[in-house]
């Protein structure tokens, strides 16, 4: 199972620049990231190495840090397989509330991180269906 | 003491207090021109046919004009901070100050404090008569009181722990930034400290605010209210009923007004609360419009004391302002802010003119520990808070959800409303 970070942030200048100066001076490193913003704040996610670790400075400085579970997906980098990961999901009934990728290695490697209602079966959905789930520790070995 | 008696006594201390009144110029010169056979003043409904003194006259009357001994009888004097213009200036003689204490100890009485008791005052010394009003009637007590003073954090929860301190006096903004600042030490206020009793006032704060408070430290926090021109704290004060607090008859004579007809108020309506001093020789005061608004019962109280009691301060008549022609007290804000357990414990007011249009901003801070990452959850909240905003002061603010402690804090009184309107 793969973690996540997702932290409070006023939508001004100098808050991603506050989080990830605290992340770099802790030698993490940043997976992915990406940030969505309603009416003057936003909530931003990010999948790093040590996500226990990055949760806790956060928190530790006062930032409002919550640390979830997430699906990362393995995937072709070629066209077709986001489809074909969605659609898998789409014919059991799982809906996607939230995602967002990056390649490994171009042409090669992708991953797909979601985030879905019931995370335990569309874990058990995707496993059946022959995907491949990554760990924390898989995410950055990969 | 019963109703009637304590009538009886009111009556013969105001025909004191008028005598004492007319050794002052400012009240001599009044009742001239009034006039007024001062000598015709015996109750409560003659006294009500004197026109009242604000504290524009006070003012005026600086520096000895409401003075009613010869200054060598005077022990002590207090002021306001005088920070709008010329400060006003309450004299003490000794037996005066000796009623004071008397009086501040008998709120501590009431509320549990003991001779055992550890009190650790953190409100300022000096011309502020919150800290000084209330060490003495601690100290009469025989409580061990410790003169700390406002400010310096780490100090005062050095002393909260190392003393074991019981009971402290402090304001409610600062006690609610102080458990903050606790826990930032690592320490829990509820199982590190030994607080049992936490005397707050010198700022109108609501019942949510109260109940945050005894919630961060597990202890009991009676509401105090006071002001220097009626000597300061002790005027009157929560019983453990903590329904509302008696207001001291025996020290002065009460009366709730409409502010702007000055026609007396009924039971249970909101009005100006009006104070007469009667037990102070000094510095006699008629008819005080002190400017707190508040409201009065005549209920009896389970505690069995008979003095009435006046609801907590609703908010000042000088702090209302004006938006979008609604009138809006600032408590009002902050009784529905601390009502919602997401809000954290600061928060600020805005006004502001955009584009020749109002806009009040309200800010904030949300609460880490009940943060989950998802966004539509804040944007819930936010839409929450402005609907039940919206309901309480009858206008839209903007509602702005901030990371927890990026809003200035304040050792000393908090200001929460920035108004930058241009008039």
């Amino acid at each position: 199972m793969a973690h996540q970070i997702s932290v409070f942030a006023e939508n001004k200048p100098g808050r991603i620049e506050k989080i990830t100066r605290i992340l770099a001076q802790e030698s993490i490193n940043i997976r992915a990231i990406t940030i969505s913003s309603a009416n003057g704040f936003g909530v931003i996610k990010i999948l790093v190495n040590n996500p226990q670790r990055a949760y806790e400075v956060l928190r530790t400085q006062g930032i409002p840090t919550y640390l979830q579970e997430v699906i990362a997906v393995v995937m072709e980098d070629k066209p077709g397989s986001l489809h074909s990961v969605a659609r898998v999901l789409a014919e059991n009934g799982v809906n996607i509330e939230d995602a967002y990728g990056f390649v490994v290695k171009s042409g090669e490697k992708a991953v797909l991180v979601i985030q879905v209602e019931n995370q335990p079966r569309a874990q058990s959905v995707l496993e059946r269906n022959g995907f491949q789930l990554l760990s924390d520790e898989e995410i950055y070995q990969s | 003491m019963p109703q009637e008696e304590l009538a009886r006594l009111q009556e013969e201390r105001l025909r004191h207090t008028i005598s004492q009144a007319l050794k002052t110029p400012f009240y001599r010169q009044r009742f001239a021109q009034l006039k007024v056979d001062p000598g015709k003043i015996k109750t409560v409904k003659d006294l009500q046919r004197l026109p009242f003194t604000t504290k524009e006259d006070l003012r005026q009357g600086f520096p000895f004009d409401f003075l009613a001994v010869p200054l060598e009888e005077v022990v002590r004097l207090h002021s306001s901070s005088g920070t709008t213009g010329t400060p006003t200036v309450i004299y003490h003689t000794a037996q005066d100050l000796e009623r004071w204490t008397n009086q501040v100890a008998r709120c501590l009485y009431m509320v549990g404090v003991r001779k055992t008791d550890i009190f650790q005052n953190m409100m300022s010394y000096g011309l502020f008569t919150g800290g000084l009003g209330m060490h003495y009637g601690a100290e009469r007590l025989g409580a061990m009181t410790i003169p700390i003073g406002t400010g310096n954090s780490k100090r005062q929860i050095w002393f909260l722990q190392f003393f074991k301190t019981t009971v402290v006096h402090i304001l409610p903004s600062y006690a609610l930034l102080l458990a903050q600042l606790i826990k930032s030490e690592g320490l829990d206020p509820k199982r590190d400290l030994n607080l049992h009793i936490m005397l707050i006032g010198a700022e109108p704060h609501s019942e949510e605010t109260r109940k945050r408070i005894e919630e961060a430290f597990g202890a009991k926090a009676y509401n105090s209210y006071g002001l220097s021109e009626m000597n300061g704290p002790g005027v009157a004060f929560e019983c453990p009923y903590q329904n509302g607090m008696h207001l001291w008859e025996d020290y002065y004579i009460l009366e709730v007004v409409d502010p702007k007809t000055g026609e007396p108020c009924r039971e249970g309506e909101v009005g100006e609360i009006v104070l007469t001093t009667i037990y102070r020789d000094a510095t006699p005061i008629l008819r005080y419009r002190t400017r707190d608004l508040a409201s009065f019962t005549a209920e009896p109280c389970p505690c069995g004391r008979t003095h009435r009691r006046i609801s907590r301060i609703q908010g000042r008549s000088d702090d209302m302002f004006i938006f979008r022609g609604v009138n809006i007290f600032p408590i009002q804000i902050e009784k529905v802010l601390m009502n919602i357990p997401e809000v954290g414990n600061n928060y600020r007011i805005v006004l502001a003119r955009e584009d020749y249009r109002d806009i009040m901003r309200i800010e904030v801070e949300i609460k880490s520990e009940l943060f989950f990452g998802d966004l539509q959850k804040l944007e819930r909240l936010q839409e929450r808070i402005q609907a039940e905003l919206r309901s309480e002061i009858l206008v839209t603010p903007e509602v702005i959800l901030v990371e927890p402690g990026t809003l200035p804090t304040q050792e000393g009184k908090a200001q929460r409303v920035f108004d930058h309107r241009q008039m």
